[in-house]
């Protein structure tokens, strides 16, 4: 059976008109992934700003085409669905933005975000039955119909208001949910409520989940399997635990080396940090990304991008100080997943 | 050893078209010679307001109540707006929130650091200048050539690095560093932090860090108080703090914070803070509090020592 949705050698560039001289920007470069149907999973996808992890969430929700490659939902490209699977696509693929103020039109009341989705896709036959199901929805999410219902944006907070895009998102009854920096504004003490949701969607209605964060640290509280991007290429991809407590490749190294973690026995490391380029600008894959600020630098990474090598069961890194491994083919990125079978490592 | 910056019953409040909304309400601390103090809390707490206060800073609806700030023997509140013009960056500087908005988008980093001396009567001909400028810039770790470029042509965490090098070109005794790294990625966080302390240590300042991210407070900080709807809360040394948290908020929050050592449950703190809007009576977090009492619902707690070098503001600890 066809994959719930798969993304296929994505990549997305900007700029570089036929009119104008700017360089052509690429944001995302040979991207591949694929989310089966079932089993339910939580993939975070972690990456500092200008890594493409926006970009990768918009092509694969189908607001921004690709510029070569395709995202397949079911088998059927994106852009060639017909109207019923169009339909369906919209319903099973749901979305989180990262700001729970923008989302809102400031002039409804917020039972507007819950019930134009239940008009628009006829998901109850009565007015009542359409209150039952977005009580329950709210009630899933741990807000209180009562004292949400009725009330305009600014009168919940940051955390409720996120709150309610998740138990939008639910009343769609999705297959997956892609969650665009769900928490990165709103305060600590809430993150852990918006989690928890996310996480409860997916154990008890079997949705799974794609988050989208640059916090590596709610990244392994939360998922499975993790996929570390730098500058629009897969650094590292795997297990989460595997990745987070052993990063294999330097620039996963130095990102979580660089976390400030709330532990007093884990202080900042003092080694060496090569500082970025003012202008560092991505054009395409005639060598490794992460060149310039890598301690283990070599000959070979100057002259091609590397690939991704398999250096465990779980696990892959895009890096050639592991090049005596077998290499994994962009179409094989969810080989490694954990709790999917996968290719065993002697090639 | 005296305190660089003494704070006590620091008083602020937005006059609203819906009331008076008290965002702080009578704060006071002490900020120790070349100590790197943190303030902490969520949004709304207060924390932003009273870096501004303490600059003097609050623009209207906004006004400053009442209490005192002794900056290095001066009260700042009773001088005259020329004369607190001239303690800001001289004496008392700020790093601000977005590296990116704080720079003048037209000017040359070189036209903006000559601006600050010039703007403080500091006499200098055009190669002294040159030379201070490339000295600063080389302390903040950035290359003497960035003087001749425009913000737009910078990184975000080298025009966070130039907004240092201008808050330092003065050598102030205090500097005001607000939420600096909240929109860099962590990797450039640490290095702007790094830069940070280093200058610190060179001019023998001493730092506030306003900031909402616990994690950053413990690799950063010598002492950290915790706000909570206009209060202070709890202050501590960093140590203290995270080996035994004292208020309740401080034991939850430190609770809720997500780690990458063991896969738990991040517990989140039930409720909401109050709206500072007709604050009401006793203690802010008891709506949220696991201990509350029934004292607790009159009484707003103030904080006091309880132990050596703790102080907390909770009825827990009356007796």
């Amino acid at each position: 059976m066809a994959a719930l949705l798969e993304a296929r050698r994505v990549t997305k560039a900007f700029g570089g008109g036929v009119f104008t001289k700017s360089k052509v920007n690429v944001a995302l470069e040979d991207f591949s992934m694929t989310i089966q149907d079932s089993p339910p999973s939580i993939t975070a996808i972690v990456g500092e700003s200008g890594s493409g992890k926006t970009t990768l969430a918009r092509t694969i929700l189908g607001m921004t085409p690709p510029t070569s490659g395709e995202v397949l939902y079911r088998g059927t490209d994106l852009r060639r669905l017909d109207g019923d699977q169009r339909r369906q696509f919209l319903r099973d693929v749901q979305v989180i933005f990262q700001d729970p103020y923008e989302v809102y039109n400031p002039f409804y009341k917020v039972d507007h975000v819950l019930e134009v989705p239940v008009a628009n896709f006829k998901l109850a036959p009565s007015k009542e039955k359409a209150r039952a199901l977005i009580e329950e929805a709210l009630q899933a999410v741990g807000l209180r119909p009562d004292e949400t219902l009725g009330r305009y944006p600014h009168q919940l907070s940051g955390g409720q208001r996120q709150r309610l895009m998740v138990a939008r998102a639910m009343i769609m009854r999705p297959r997956l949910i892609i969650a665009d920096e769900p928490v990165s504004m709103v305060d600590a003490s809430l993150r852990a409520t918006i989690l928890d949701s996310l996480r409860d969607l997916n154990e008890k209605l079997g949705v799974s989940i794609i988050y989208i964060t640059h916090d590596l640290t709610t990244a392994y509280q939360l998922s499975e399997n993790i996929v570390v991007l730098y500058r629009g290429s897969i650094a590292e991809v795997g297990d989460v635990e595997r990745v987070v407590n052993a990063p294999e490749h330097p620039y996963t190294r130095l990102l979580i080396s660089s976390i400030p973690l709330p532990d007093l026995g884990r202080p900042w490391e003092k080694e060496r940090v090569i500082p970025e380029h003012a202008g560092g600008r991505m054009t395409g894959r005639s060598s490794c990304q992460f060149v310039d600020r890598c301690p283990s630098a070599m000959e070979v990474c100057r002259e091609k991008a590397p690939p991704l090598f398999q250096t465990e069961d779980h696990r892959a890194a895009a890096c050639f100080l592991y090049r005596d491994r077998p290499e994994l083919g962009l179409g094989d990125v969810h080989q490694v997943f954990a709790g999917k079978s996968s290719v065993p490592i002697e090639a | 050893m005296s305190a660089v910056l003494q704070v006590r019953d620091l008083e602020v409040a937005y006059h609203t078209s819906a009331g008076p909304v008290r965002a702080v309400n009578g704060v006071s601390f002490e900020l120790e010679p070349g100590e790197r103090l943190g303030l902490v809390g969520e949004s709304g707490s207060g924390k932003s307001t009273i870096a501004l206060a303490l600059l003097r800073m609050i623009r209207p609806p906004g006004k400053i109540e009442g209490g005192e700030v002794v900056l290095d023997g001066t009260s700042l509140l009773p001088l005259s707006d020329e004369e607190m013009r001239r303690m800001r960056l001289a004496s008392i500087a700020m790093i601000a929130q977005g590296a990116m908005n704080s720079l003048n988008p037209v000017a040359r980093v070189r036209a903006q650091i000559a601006d600050c001396f010039r703007d403080h009567d500091v006499q200098l001909s055009n190669r002294e200048l040159d030379e201070r400028i490339s000295s600063l810039l080389e302390r903040v770790g950035l290359q003497p050539s960035v003087a001749n470029m425009y913000p737009h042509e910078l990184s975000g965490g080298m025009k966070q690095r130039v907004c240092i090098a201008i808050a330092i070109c003065l050598s102030p005794k205090v500097i005001i560093a607000d939420e600096p790294t909240s929109a860099l990625d962590v990797v450039v966080q640490r290095q702007v932090m790094d830069t940070l302390q280093v200058v610190q240590t060179d001019i023998g300042a001493s730092i506030i860090l306003i900031g909402h991210d616990m994690g950053l407070m413990a690799q950063v900080v010598n002492r950290l108080g915790v706000m909570y709807a206009g209060d202070l809360v709890e202050i501590a040394a960093v140590s203290d703090m995270f080996g035994d948290p004292l208020h309740p908020y401080t034991q939850l929050l430190i609770g809720s914070l997500p780690s990458l050592s063991s896969k738990r449950l991040m517990r989140a703190i039930p409720g909401l803070p109050p709206s500072l809007l007709n604050r009401p009576a006793g203690c802010p977090f008891r709506a949220r509090c696991p201990h509350v009492m029934s004292r607790c619902e009159t009484e707003n707690p103030a904080l006091r020592q309880v132990r050596p070098n703790r102080q907390v503001a909770c009825h827990l600890y009356d007796s």
